[in-house]
């Protein structure tokens, strides 16, 4: 019997002002032992569904359908009754480990109350006791003391296994993951990845895993489910889901995933458009709009999840799945993912535009209010150097505090550093007046990683393309003109310029910032982890409008970024950062390839392969 | 932790002795205590007046005149009023009686107030939550003059529908009370009770709707969620981790609180006519007595400053990021 | 070389047609909250009555009627009449005038001086920052209510006076929130890009910075109407505020009090008009805080409650 059989379960979200259809009628299950991943993009409904399952939807959720664990009917339950289960069968990771253990309680003693609730007997100390061997078994240094430090103290991996020893505490037949290694570390997702496998091994549970991180997928799951707009789209086993994916979204986001393996320059299959909003979903298939093999019956009715092929094990919800069989995603989208031929590609050394030369930035700590004084500092920057050529990219590679965003900061300014020097285009920063700083500012631009919160909300479009020309003395008819070419640089519609950013999908909202950013032409772009905020079938169509835009307009690219396969596509050269030093440089080929530093092949290894699901990879390159 | 205790502390200092400054130099200036005086018909000869005004040092520059004054509050020496008498003794005097009509009113008033706030914020939306936050509107719609007066009325038509004089609304206590202790003991309740009623009602009031705010916050905090899925039903889950974490940003209010309260109790002494400090201060301004007032000031603001030590003492306490190596 | 992408034929799953400027979005919202459209409504009849009715009135403030003294409401004066005569309503009216007038005075111009202090202090950091807030510091330790008590008999009841000295130590409390909220926009990427563009400091604050906090502005103002009326009614009453032979509701609560037991409406009319103004501007300013901001409250349950869950 399956631990856990959902069938059509329904979750709507009843605000004041509409009801949103956040889960649509999902069925699955998950058998002891085994690893089922619900995969899908930002609003596809599966952190709604694996709420819905532990009964920790807000108040105003409305579920339906069904949710049978052990045979017992979970929908409908009480709170209490759900309280009982919660903790001990049930066992929950969050996603954001930073926020997810209360401030004001020790870690051992948040891990004794988890088991305290449920065993009625247990004493203080002997919960304790058990809370330390928790804290050894995923893996806590000096299990004894940390017991006694609160959630402050802790990194953010640490903090992460504190709520997996949580989840654990009581020995639980199910473990519910919800994007259990976004907010972490390259390095940490990997840890963390690794104990969850030990979590699983020692409990013998089954663990469904919520994830949108299809290396992830394929590391850790057995079974697979694609979720889009509130529903199943196609659901097997990983293998089979990587090899002999039918369903277009599937391929599409197959497409979509940016790989180490690639080759430089190499185009991604974007799906194009974005999701629908669940409240506004359209007639028939909801993919429909942005399928490449949509037909009239596809627009009429809402394909049902149904065996490829015959397959039980292997279910999609589509028509036309004997179009994808055996096609590469590029073939089905009918895209060039080659990257186009530059005859003079390798004549000679481009100029360098950017030099850097033993660069430092210290913090210093201060305390107190009235009198300050110094009782430490942090070196962000600790002596590093590089040179960017036009028309290339330099990826800068590193994790959370290593100073990669300090160092662009440090750039941007474009004032004399702390310690060593930079030259924007043959000019040392530190001969710059205002005046000539100010025509400088014009070559070298930036696009930062929130979308968002990087445009002003209440200025519409044509304003926020128009500030940087104000600032730099255009004219109004000028200015016009300019913005007018921007938009559709950047793919977007003239009559776009009259809305305001909230209007816009993320994807957009990051292409209004990267034409911001070409507005003054710039010869150097500065981008600050660009595509981290989005979802992977979009984030792929802006690697490959960099990519094209690079050619178009030899723009030097000093693209900073965590993601090593991004980076792959991106960068001629790469320099990997670690603790405020560059201890790898080189071409990114060779660093790719032959890693000299321990940190970096740990970097590489840390990073979630999907090609390590397949045997072989889809058929070549359009 | 003892390190930015102290230097607070010394913040604190700084802030008060300008304080005491400013106001000295205020009321010097703008006082002119030689007024009833003056006003005396027939008009006293003028060696009076002067000796009068030397007597007051209206003669010295307002610095000098401070400089002196400071020489004396060190010592705990008040001056004296316009009239002659020392101002620290009756200041100790009225400071008993304002203590025993702000004291219980005060702990009532915060210690209900949490817990009403925090109540509110777990029946959210139930009848119970809008009748409170309904009822805390309207309270803290009505400043102290207003409820003071109204309770009044009520209790007089308690009292006469009860036909027993029970609530008792003017002084501490009555000036024919006879009998043994506990009755004397009695006497002082029926008249405490309107009084504190009146400042704790403003208390809870004030504190309910930051409590419920602040733990609304906490309400769609992660860590209520992982309470949550470790089985904690959500009404424990909410008053184990969140009450404890949502009175920190508490501990900031209190010193804020205790200013108001200060004030809330001026104007209830003066309505219900307790002879305590606040009823002093008014009497000073409008008897134009320099020292009276300034030294009130320097006992308010000796208050307001010790709750706002409390207050970071209790912020420390209760939140474990605050608390560095000391 | 195609770039496999066409946004040209495939839209957001934002609908055009639907969105409406952020303009009206707020004033919808303000619009659902009941409670707060009905005090915005009651207000404006109090402001315009105060200053409409008093000529309509058959009795002036300061007419003393000999033939009724003291007496309970009646046909002939509605609010009744005080100790000497004079008609309790048209005293009402003529209170509310000052007191109106007054808070919202010092409500507008204290939030003036908080948006101005927090912004510099939030933008520019460093001396400048720590120099503003030890002022406020300061401020919030003096007693703001005895250095205004001990001014105001000099100057013969000059509201002007008034309100600067109740402005001038109502701000503090807003300046700290302006002050964090500045220093967060700052950090806030749309600033920085700004920055690196080369728009000026001037312009920063002016085009992002004050229309990013202008929300908590109009919510505090609204709120601060409140608080000074209060404010300036506490102080009346004690006699250093408005000066005889004016009237404020605070000098006719005052004048009320000592014969509350025996003739309550001297009391009731004036401090319900009190209770009712600044209960309508807290309700006004809850209801702005909603409707400029409603990510600030937790999702509410439709009308007709859902499941258990």
């Amino acid at each position: 019997m399956s631990l856990l059989r959902v069938r059509d379960l329904t979750v709507t979200f009843a605000t004041e002002t509409e009801r949103v259809p956040a889960v649509r009628g999902l069925s699955f299950d998950v058998d002891p032992g085994e690893v089922v991943a619900l995969v899908g993009e930002s609003g596809a409904g599966k952190s709604a569904a694996a709420m819905a399952v532990v009964g920790l939807l807000p108040g105003h959720a409305e579920v339906r359908g069904s949710i049978r664990w052990r045979g017992e009917e979970l929908i409908g339950r009480s709170d209490r009754e759900l309280s009982a289960i919660r903790g001990r069968a049930i066992g929950t990771v969050f996603q954001d480990p930073m926020s997810a253990l209360t401030p004001v309680y020790t870690v051992g003693d948040q891990i004794a109350e988890a088991l305290r609730i449920h065993r009625h007997g247990l004493t203080r100390r002997a919960a304790r006791a058990r809370a330390v061997e928790l804290l050894e078994l995923v893996g806590i240094n000096q299990p004894q003391r940390r017991a006694r430090s609160f959630p402050h103290e802790l990194s953010g991996g640490e903090r992460q296994r504190v709520v997996i020893a949580i989840a654990i505490a009581n020995d639980p037949d199910l473990l519910i993951c919800d994007e259990p290694t976004t907010a972490l570390d390259v390095t940490v997702q990997a840890q963390i990845l690794d104990v969850l496998r030990t979590a699983r091994d020692v409990t013998g549970a089954g663990v469904l895993v919520i994830t949108h991180d299809l290396g992830v997928v394929a590391e850790f799951a057995d079974r697979a489910v694609v979720m889009y707009a509130g529903r199943a789209v196609e659901a097997a086993p990983v293998r089979r889901l990587y090899t002999d994916r039918r369903m277009p979204y599937t391929v599409g986001l197959l497409g979509s995933v940016p790989r180490l393996d690639a080759a430089r320059g190499d185009r991604l299959v974007p799906i194009p458009g974005a999701p629908p909003a669940p409240a506004a979903l359209p007639p028939g298939c909801p993919f429909a709009p942005r399928c490449p093999l949509a037909i009239d019956e596809c627009r009429s009715a809402e394909p049902e999840l149904v065996p490829v092929d015959g397959d039980p094990d292997h279910l999609a919800a589509c028509i036309r799945t004997a179009e994808t069989a055996g096609r590469s995603a590029a073939q089905v989208y009918r895209v060039a993912t080659a990257p186009p031929a530059r005859p003079d590609d390798d004549a000679g050394e481009p100029e360098v535009v950017l030099r850097v030369r033993d660069l430092a930035r210290t913090y210093r700590l201060t305390k107190g209010v009235l009198l300050r004084r110094q009782v430490g500092e942090v070196r962000a920057v600790d002596g590093i150097g590089f040179e960017l050529r036009a028309g290339r990219t330099l990826g800068i590679v590193g994790e959370s505090g290593s100073g990669k965003s300090t160092t662009l900061h440090e750039i941007l300014a474009l004032r004399p550093p702390q310690a060593g020097s930079v030259e924007v285009l043959g000019t040392d920063v530190a001969c710059l007046d205002a005046r000539t700083r100010r025509s400088l500012r014009g070559q070298v631009q930036v696009v930062f990683q929130d979308p968002a919160a990087a445009l002003d909300p209440r200025l519409p479009v044509f304003d926020v393309l128009a500030e940087p020309l104000q600032a730099n003395g255009f004219g109004k008819a000028e200015i016009e003109q300019r913005v007018a070419e921007l938009l559709t640089e950047v793919g977007l519609r003239r009559t776009d310029a009259d809305r305001y950013p909230a209007e816009f999908s993320g994807g957009q909202k990051q292409r209004i910032g990267i034409a911001r950013a070409l507005a003054l032409r710039p010869r150097i772009l500065a981008l600050d982890e660009p595509v981290s905020a989005l979802d992977v079938s979009i984030q792929a169509g802006i690697i490959n409008l960099l990519l094209d835009l690079q050619d178009r307009y030899g723009l030097a690219y000093l693209f900073v970024s965590h993601d090593l396969s991004v980076v792959r596509h991106l960068a001629h050269d790469v320099a990997v950062m670690y603790r405020g030093r560059i201890v790898e440089q080189g071409p990114a080929d060779r660093v790719f390839a032959e890693p000299r530093h321990e940190y970096t092949r740990r970097l590489l290894a840390a990073v979630p392969r999907p090609e390590r699901g397949m045997d072989t990879r889809p058929a070549g390159r359009g | 932790m003892t390190r930015f205790l102290a230097r607070r502390l010394l913040n604190y200092v700084v802030l008060l002795v300008l304080a005491s400054f400013l106001t000295f130099a205020l009321a010097s200036w703008f006082f002119e205590p030689l007024d009833a005086l003056l006003q005396r018909n027939p008009r006293p000869p003028q060696s009076t007046i002067d000796a009068k005004a030397a007597e007051l040092g209206l003669d010295k520059p307002i610095p000098v005149r401070y400089l002196d004054w400071a020489a004396g509050a060190v010592r705990g020496d008040f001056g004296t009023t316009v009239t002659g008498q020392p101002v620290a003794e009756e200041l100790w005097r009225r400071v008993g009686v304002s203590l025993r009509l702000v004291l219980i009113g005060s702990v009532v008033g915060t210690v209900v107030g949490v817990a009403v706030g925090a109540w509110g914020a777990i029946r959210q939306y139930r009848l119970s939550d809008r009748v409170i936050t309904t009822l805390s509107l309207l309270i803290i719609s009505a400043p102290v003059f207003v409820i003071a007066n109204l309770l009044i009325l009520a209790a007089l038509n308690v009292n006469s529908v009860l036909g027993v004089q029970l609530f008792e609304y003017i002084g501490e206590t009555s000036p024919d009370a006879v009998g043994g202790p506990w009755d004397r003991f009695v006497d002082r309740v029926q008249h405490l009770v309107l009084p504190t009623v009146t400042l704790a009602l403003g208390s809870i009031a004030g504190y309910s709707r930051y409590q419920r705010n602040a733990m609304l916050d906490v309400l769609g905090q992660d860590f209520i969620r992982t309470a949550r899925a470790k089985g904690l039903t959500r009404r424990r889950a909410l008053l184990k981790h969140g009450l404890r974490t949502a009175l920190i940003p508490m501990a900031t209010l209190f010193a804020y609180g205790f200013g108001a309260l200060i004030t809330g109790a001026v104007f209830t002494e003066k309505i219900f006519g307790w002879h305590g400090v606040g009823e002093w201060w008014i009497q000073g301004i409008t008897n134009q007595d320099t020292n009276v007032v300034v030294a009130i000031t320097v006992l308010s603001g000796v208050a307001i400053l010790l709750a706002g030590l409390l207050s970071d003492v209790i912020y420390a306490a209760l939140d474990p990021r605050v608390r560095v190596g000391a | 070389m195609s770039t496999g992408f066409d946004t040209e034929t495939v839209r957001s799953g934002v609908d055009t047609h639907r969105f409406v400027s952020r303009r009206t979005l707020v004033w919808r919202r303000f619009l659902r909250n009941r409670p707060a459209v009905v005090s915005l409504a009651v207000l404006v009849l109090l402001f315009a009555a105060c200053w409409v009715l008093p000529p309509l009135l058959p009795y002036d403030y300061s007419r003393l009627d000999y033939t009724a003294l003291q007496q309970p409401p009646s046909a002939r004066h509605w609010f009744g009449t005080n100790a000497l005569g004079q008609d309790l309503l048209a005293q009402t009216l003529r209170g509310m005038q000052k007191s109106l007038l007054i808070g919202l005075c010092v409500a507008v111009i204290s939030t003036v001086i908080a948006a101005t202090v927090g912004a510099v202090a939030g933008y520019f950091g460093g001396w400048r920052d720590r120099a503003l807030m030890w002022l406020v510091d300061l401020l919030l330790v003096v007693p703001s209510f005895l250095l205004i008590a001990i001014v105001t008999p000099r100057t013969r009841g000059n509201i002007v006076w008034l309100i600067v000295l109740l402005a001038a130590f109502s701000w503090m409390i807003s300046s700290r929130i302006v002050r964090g909220l500045t220093m967060s926009l700052r950090e806030r990427e749309f600033v920085v890009a700004a920055r690196y563009m080369g728009v000026s400091d001037a312009r920063i604050i002016t085009r992002h910075i004050i229309p990013n906090v202008a929300s908590i502005l109009i919510i505090d103002t609204t709120l601060n109407v409140g608080v000074a009326v209060i404010a300036e009614t506490g102080l009346s009453f004690l006699g250093f505020g408005v000066q005889r032979p004016d009237v404020s509701l605070g000098t006719l609560i005052a004048d009320g009090t000592p014969s509350v037991t025996t003739f309550p409406w001297l009391f009731l009319f004036p401090a319900g008009v009190l209770v009712t103004i600044v209960l309508c501007a807290n309700l006004i300013g809850d209801g702005l805080r909603d409707a400029l901001d409603p990510a600030a409250r937790p999702a509410r349950r439709a009308r007709g409650k859902a499941g258990r869950r």
